[in-house]
């Protein structure tokens, strides 16, 4: 699959990502192996948000395991700013936040968004200086010396994306963050994400199966389908560049056609789009 | 705040802090008065089903009354002249086992986080101590003193020589290695997925994972082994210098005064009161331990 996507990303010859015929077999009991993705490719250019959406058992969370090293495929490879998977997990190339916002609970707020900084050797003054920069970006200067337990779980999220932040990564790797958050907070972090991606350039990979959040979010969706986990289309947001977005683009005509797309996408009604080339709306 | 707004009427409140303590020494008096109920009600011959003994005899050699325990501490050892205070002896010997507890305490915890440390970076070490270590529990006390203390009269350095007080250590360490292995290893164990992976997406290695995560996840199981440890320590030391036969500790002041119990019937008392003094001093310590961890036991938080 090529970047040919009408973004508002410019060309870069390298990709954030690149996934090229990607399998990934978990062996069961007795040979009774489970196919978690089945040649699945995909590229990413710089700055592009990118959301995977799909069912449960689709592989999408196992995609992005894969691309941030946290597991090795079984086929195919994956190279991650012309680098191998491993190469640009040990460079630091990407930043990475959970459904759980996995928050240290003995750090504050600073500590914990400090600790991948304290990790790879920088300076005391140089921590705290990006440390509270990081702060002042997700909102939450007043709780700098607050630990999560004090936190709503919005609030530990947005410490878990500064935390992704924090060493000003080309690349975000983000699966299903705002998964257990409430709808109004969803929406919120949403927003602010936009902002802060639009600030940062950094490409995303952004799992979920929320589909406003996916079309709201992203460049491209990538819809999955499950057993075994395959790509079944990309579909094209071109809802405009990140730092136009606001929340009136909810209400957007290209917005709900695009949601409609991905809706039928997902229930498994190819309808008259298959065989089309990608990138035309159908209806 | 809130507590206080909607219970206007009540007047007087117990600090926070206060209510443990307040709550142990009602325990303490609960089981003094139950002491003296029984003795005074109770039937001189003990309580007999058959020709079992079920409850005590309550005579005052068998029961003596708490202020016959009380008032014994303030009399001399024995008949001689240059006898001390029946107390200074005692907290002699519970600080003598006290010494003796804390390196057994000391050489245990460090033998124990070492096996759990080995045994949590090595999968097949944990499959081939473990085992062992639980094994090794079951071995009684009484059986191994007295190898440990021909082991270690075999034991010469140079200058160093083994010396007893040592044997009784090293079986106090036998004891307290257990719990803090166990739990030590649990803790380390028990940071989330999430957290480890994190770790491994920051490539760190094992040692750096070690000290910012496993350690820190781990103390809220650590200080209750520790506490476990130190009590077994205790027991361990008094039980082992019996049984080794070594003087100036309060295992020793145990045997010896209970053979005074037919005529002086408070004095056995005085080193079982200074035991478990000991045993309260070790487990406090460890107490002390926890409150300059407490930011490491704050609750896991779920986003």
């Amino acid at each position: 699959m090529s970047t040919l996507s009408n973004s508002a990303v410019p060309a870069v010859d390298v990709p954030a990502v690149d996934i090229r015929s990607v399998g990934r077999i978990f062996p069961g009991r007795k040979g009774a192996s489970v196919t978690a993705l089945d040649n699945v490719s995909l590229t990413v250019a710089p700055g592009e948000f990118v959301s995977l959406i799909g069912p449960s058992g689709c592989g999408k969370s196992t995609l992005l395991r894969l691309i941030a090293d946290l597991d090795v495929p079984t086929s195919g490879n994956i190279r991650v700013f012309g680098k191998p998977a491993r190469q640009a997990r040990i460079d630091q190339d990407y930043g990475i936040a959970f459904q759980q916002a996995g928050l240290l609970p003995w750090r504050t707020v600073t500590g914990n968004i400090e600790l991948p900084l304290e990790l790879h050797g920088v300076d005391r003054p140089g921590r705290r200086a990006r440390a509270a920069e990081l702060i002042e970006l997700v909102g939450l200067t007043e709780f700098a010396g607050s630990y999560p337990d004090q936190l709503s779980g919005g609030m530990q999220q947005r410490v878990a994306i500064a935390r992704s932040l924090a060493e000003r990564p080309s690349l975000l790797l983000m699966d299903e963050p705002f998964g257990a958050l409430d709808e109004m907070t969803r929406e919120r972090m949403q927003n602010e994400l936009v902002r802060i991606c639009a600030e940062t350039a950094a490409a995303v990979v952004f799992v979920t199966h929320s589909i406003p959040e996916a079309v709201f979010l992203s460049n491209r969706v990538v819809v999955m389908s499950p057993r075994p986990g395959r790509i079944r289309r990309v579909v094209p947001v071109g809802l405009g560049a990140m730092r136009d977005r606001g929340e009136d683009l909810r209400e957007d005509a290209g917005f709900f056609r695009s949601l409609s797309t991905v809706r039928d996408l997902l229930h498994g009604d190819d309808g008259p789009a298959i065989g089309a080339p990608r990138g035309v709306e159908t209806r | 705040m809130t507590e206080r707004t909607l219970t206007p009427e009540r007047r007087w409140r117990i600090p926070r802090l206060a209510r443990p303590a307040l709550l142990g020494v009602l325990g303490l008096v609960a089981l003094a008065v139950l002491w003296e109920l029984y003795k005074f009600f109770g039937p001189n011959n003990g309580v007999l089903i058959g020709d079992l003994t079920v409850l005590p005899r309550t005579s005052d050699l068998a029961m003596p009354h708490l202020a016959t325990m009380a008032l014994r501490l303030f009399e001399p050892v024995t008949g001689a002249a240059t006898a001390l205070p029946l107390w200074l002896a005692v907290l002699q010997a519970c600080a003598f086992t006290l010494g003796i507890a804390a390196v057994g305490w000391i050489v245990g915890v460090t033998v124990g986080l070492a096996l759990a440390l080995l045994m949590q970076r090595f999968r097949l070490a944990e499959a081939a101590i473990l085992p062992w270590i639980v094994l090794s529990q079951t071995v009684p006390l009484i059986a191994i003193a007295p190898l440990v203390r021909r082991w270690g009269a075999q034991v010469q350095l140079g200058e160093f020589a083994w010396e007893n007080w040592m044997s009784v250590a090293l079986i106090a360490s036998y004891l307290a290695f257990f719990p803090v292995s166990i739990g030590a290893l649990r803790g380390l164990v028990a940071p989330d997925a999430n957290h480890v992976d994190l770790m491994h997406c920051y490539a760190v290695g094992w040692w750096k994972t070690l000290w910012r995560l496993r350690l820190p996840a781990s103390v809220g199981y650590l200080l209750p082994a520790l506490r476990l440890a130190a009590v077994s320590a205790v027991i361990g030391s008094v039980v082992a210098e019996v049984s080794i036969g070594l003087r100036g500790g309060i295992g020793r002041l145990i045997v010896e005064y209970a053979g005074a119990a037919g005529g002086d019937p408070g004095k056995p008392w005085a080193p079982i009161f200074g035991s478990v003094l000991v045993g309260l001093v070790a487990a406090g310590f460890v107490g002390l331990i926890g409150l300059f961890l407490r930011r490491f036991r704050r609750g896991e938080v779920n986003a």
